[in-house]
């Protein structure tokens, strides 16, 4: 019954043709200067889109392109060190890999890949059908999309960045790194950086503003809780690194001097900037992994998850506490026995939220009905190589013992634990859980249960031979490991970077196998079914893959776990009260599509955010090779953003207020966003 | 939907209250979960957001202000009058923002578009007063490269300036929209949007003038 509004010329019909057709509203193109496109299908359909779930796939898509560029530099980076003075990469191709490895890890796939799961599934969990600001969210993607590919032309331009992705003066100014490649990297984290921000202030006020009737905070699945946190942790940390990179490129540039030391500079402005931005990055990381394992968990558990309440609570309290603790980042450059004595304690407070998440999660799994899909292992796989991570995180917090091991591989040990194994594996529950969500279709378990124990064994295979290396004083960032250093017996350098180097090429098969498990999957026919896991939360409430309008209905909450309770009720047995299964999926499903609503107003795809987006690459590539193109790049940015002002929603405001039929509600998104 | 059916073979829920999931309490167009404008609640997150940004250009400038080495210092540079009076101009523009707002509020087009032109006039005055100063610096031998005091105060002010800019632009083009009747949506609370970010520009124009110039180094 419902009708998609927009200015196609076939108006899409749902459910039953027979029943009358209400009338189609008109929609004014007069009211503004550009039209909008209408293509439904083909490549304009994604470009031009601004469709939640295909933006949602789309960043998916072009991050885990991103993660096999960077995973391609980790395993360079590996080889090279496998054997003593080594010579597969130059020095300075080796400072290239590393620092693009970290970046294109945390920036291209890490944080897009969240945005990816928090595009498709914030709406879909808090039962809305859009985000608050639907062209914002496109021109988020294309942001990313350009900053990522401006990033790497840097391979082919005359070199990539090399001072660490941290870009620590001196090693930052033109004398120490000659090339191009840091002025690639501060415009390009600028442009990922506005893609991150405007994604914040979009997905914040989606999931203040649009959450369904009912769906009080306190009864949001855990996901889009922790999305929340991470996104004002964006929100408020990506304008720091705005200034420290603004300060560099006016360094680089424009002949300023703000990290000069020999012009009376103070290179620690830098670090300070970097890490108050740089550590709540690390929870911006993090916490998109920890809702998704707090999702997965309880439906993989049959149980409710342990301490909701506190679940959220820390989450919100490690994103506070956040905040205070980036100075242990500097407790090797002198910053004075007070400083150093606060920022050791905020740290180990902070450990105190996460260890409560640990606790609760595992309680989820005590006394529950565990199975063991693919999903599963990776949430549980998390639980504990995250633990090892976070335990070797707290021994950091502690000033004295940090010292010895800064700049050591023990610190890569442990962020890598902690990155990899929580992270990342979290990512991959994500995959694993909601796929056929996504595609209708479920990843083969099969190949799931070979993706996931390589890459477990290859994560400890790798990571903590490290811990051995650190301690025994190998430095990180150095191309090479001399012979005469190696060291004699079980802890000689030689073996356990060998091992590492295996570890890495293990954790490689563990993800090639999860891009066959995409492609075997995408020829299989055998369609999903539509509630494979027994699931809990709103984006089950949904066809597989959803509709365009997600829900026919919106559906009012009654409780935390709403699809779970509609499905089951408590029935009362000799034995105690028991659940009792009284719907099935399909069933809930046929109910709200039979209640639908009659009239619901999608925005039109919209084709300024691409051509916004566009213009920011051409003014970066104008500061770096001739400020004429900045210009051009300039005009094409006043071209979209006049564009977008002037381009007309989709109809008259007075098509909406009241319901043109008065049969049903209807529900408007933001017209300027 | 009429041909699927519910199946009653499943037990009906008793007193659980989850079948009656009613679609009564929708609130139709324009409501939000809180009653908050998406627009208005996505403006004071940027400007949160903003917040930093000026945080961060700000400690900077309190880093380095006391270091100009050889070249012109605060004391030297600083024309205190001159720019207490283009201060004066900024602070005025939000009250003519302020009036703006209001005849939006009340449909009146005619004073509205006056009122943001004032608002544009007085912003654009502002950065004239802003631009003459900075010549006037750069003629007393005070360049963007002279030294980490020159650097950091050039970066901070331009900052704001390029501010002040982008809302002039921001206040024509709205009061050019209006003319040609082009927005949709609530006409008021776009007036309103543009009028929190003219605010906030001036007020972080407040917090930079008492402490680049007014508080000594």
């Amino acid at each position: 019954m419902a009708i998609i509004e927009r200015p196609a010329t076939v108006p899409a019909f749902v459910g039953d043709a027979s029943a009358s057709p209400p009338a189609l509203v008109t929609p004014t193109a007069a009211l503004g200067a550009f039209k909008r496109p209408v293509s439904t299908t083909g490549w304009k359909s994604w470009v031009f889109t601004v469709d939640h779930k295909k933006l949602g796939l789309m960043y998916g898509a072009v991050s885990l392109f991103f993660f096999l560029v960077g995973g391609l530099e980790a395993l360079l980076i590996r080889l090279q060190l496998a054997a003593p003075d080594n010579t597969v990469l130059s020095a300075d191709l080796y400072n290239q890999m590393f620092t693009m490895h970290a970046t294109t890890m945390v920036f291209l796939f890490v944080m897009p890949m969240a945005a990816a799961f928090a595009n498709y599934f914030l709406p879909l969990q808090v039962g809305a059908r859009d985000v608050a600001f639907p062209r914002i969210n496109a021109l988020g993607f294309w942001l990313f999309l350009f900053g990522g590919i401006f990033l790497n032309t840097s391979w082919v331009l005359g070199g990539a960045a090399d001072g660490g992705w941290f870009m620590y003066s001196p090693n930052s100014s033109p004398l120490f790194s000659p090339s191009h490649g840091i002025d690639f990297w501060v415009l390009g984290l600028q442009i990922t950086g506005i893609a991150s921000l405007v994604g914040a202030i979009n997905l914040i006020v989606t999931i203040i503003n649009m959450r369904a009737p009912g769906m009080s905070l306190m009864r949001m699945p855990v996901f889009a809780w922790m999305q929340l946190v991470t996104q004002f942790l964006l929100l408020f940390a990506m304008p720091v690194i705005t200034v420290a990179l603004f300060l560099l490129s006016f360094q680089r540039n424009f002949g300023a001097a703000f990290f000069d030391v020999e012009k009376g500079a103070d290179p620690l402005l830098w670090q300070h900037l970097f890490w108050i931005f740089g550590h709540p990055e690390v929870y911006i990381i993090i916490l998109p992994s920890f809702g998704i394992i707090s999702e997965v968990l309880p439906t993989f558990s049959r149980k409710p998850l342990f301490g909701y309440k506190f679940v959220v609570f820390s989450g919100a309290a490690i994103g506070t506490v956040g905040w205070g603790v980036w100075a242990h980042h500097m407790f090797a450059s002198g910053l004075g026995p007070v400083s150093v004595a606060v920022f050791s304690a905020a740290t180990m407070l902070v450990a105190i939220p996460t260890g409560v998440k640990i606790c609760n999660w595992t309680l989820t799994l005590w006394g529950g009905k565990l199975w063991f899909t693919t999903a599963m292992n990776f949430a549980i796989g998390v639980i504990v190589l995250f633990t090892i991570g976070g335990l070797s995180g707290v021994t950091h917090a502690s000033a004295p013992a940090d010292t010895q091991q800064t700049d050591t591989y023990h610190i890569v040990a442990h962020f890598h634990y902690v990155i990899v194994g929580g992270a990342v594996m979290g990512l991959f529950a994500g995959f694993y859980y909601w796929w056929p969500k996504m595609f209708g279709k479920l990843l083969s378990e099969r190949l799931g249960k070979w993706n996931f124990w390589l890459m477990f064994f290859g994560v400890n295979l790798t990571f903590a031979p490290m811990h051995i290396l650190g301690m025994q004083g190998q430095p990180r960032r150095m191309v090479v490991w001399p012979k005469k250093l190696t060291g004699e017996g079980f802890f000689n350098l030689g073996f356990w970077n060998q091992v590492a180097t295996v570890g890495s090429f293990t954790i490689a098969l563990g993800v090639l196998i999860f891009v066959i498990n995409i492609f075997v999957t995408a020829k299989k026919v055998e369609k999903a079914p539509l509630d494979p896991w027994d699931a809990r939360t709103l984006e089950w409430m949904t066809a597989s893959p959803p509709k365009e309008h997600n829900f026919d209905s919106i559906p009012t909450v009654h409780a935390l776990d709403e699809f779970f309770h509609r499905k089951y009720e408590e029935v009362d047995t000799e034995d105690g009260p028991r659940l009792v299964r009284v719907k099935s999926a399909e069933q809930i499903l046929a109910e709200e599509e039979a209640a639908g609503d009659a009239h619901i107003h999608l925005p039109s795809p919209s084709y300024w955010p691409i051509v916004l987006a566009f213009s920011l690459p051409v003014i970066a590539y104008g500061v770096i090779f001739n400020l004429m193109l900045s210009v051009v790049g300039a005009g094409i940015m006043i071209l979209g953003l006049f564009g977008w002002v002037l381009e007309p929603s989709v109809a008259d405001d007075s098509d909406y207020d009241p319901p043109a039929e008065g049969s049903g509600p209807s529900k408007e998104l933001a017209s300027i966003g | 939907m009429a041909d699927i059916t519910i199946h009653e073979g499943a037990a009906a829920p008793a007193d659980h209250g989850h079948d009656d999931h009613g679609h009564d309490d929708h609130g139709g167009a324009h409501v939000t979960s809180t009653g908050l404008s998406n627009n208005k609640l996505a403006m004071w997150l940027f400007l949160g957001s903003e917040c930093l940004l000026f945080g961060g250009l700000i400690s900077t400038y309190m880093l380095y202000r006391g270091r100009h080495g050889g070249g012109p210092g605060p004391a030297q540079v600083f024309d205190i009058p001159l720019t207490s009076v283009s201060s004066f101009v900024l602070l005025m523009s939000s009250l003519t923002m302020v009036l703006a707002v209001n005849s939006a509020k009340r449909l009146d087009d005619r004073n509205t578009r006056l009122w943001l032109m004032a608002t544009a006039l007085l912003g654009a005055l502002f950065v004239g007063g802003q631009v003459y100063e900075f010549t006037a610096f750069y003629q007393e031998g005070l360049g963007f490269t002279t030294s980490l005091f020159s650097s950091s105060f050039f970066t901070l002010t331009g900052f704001h300036g390029v501010h002040v800019t982008l809302g002039v632009v921001m206040l024509i083009a709205l009061a050019a929209i209006i003319g040609r009747g082009r927005i949709s949506g609530d006409k008021a609370e776009v007036v309103e949007m543009v009028g929190l970010y003219w605010h906030f520009v001036d007020v972080v124009w407040v917090v930079i003038f008492t402490l680049v110039y007014l508080i000594p180094a």
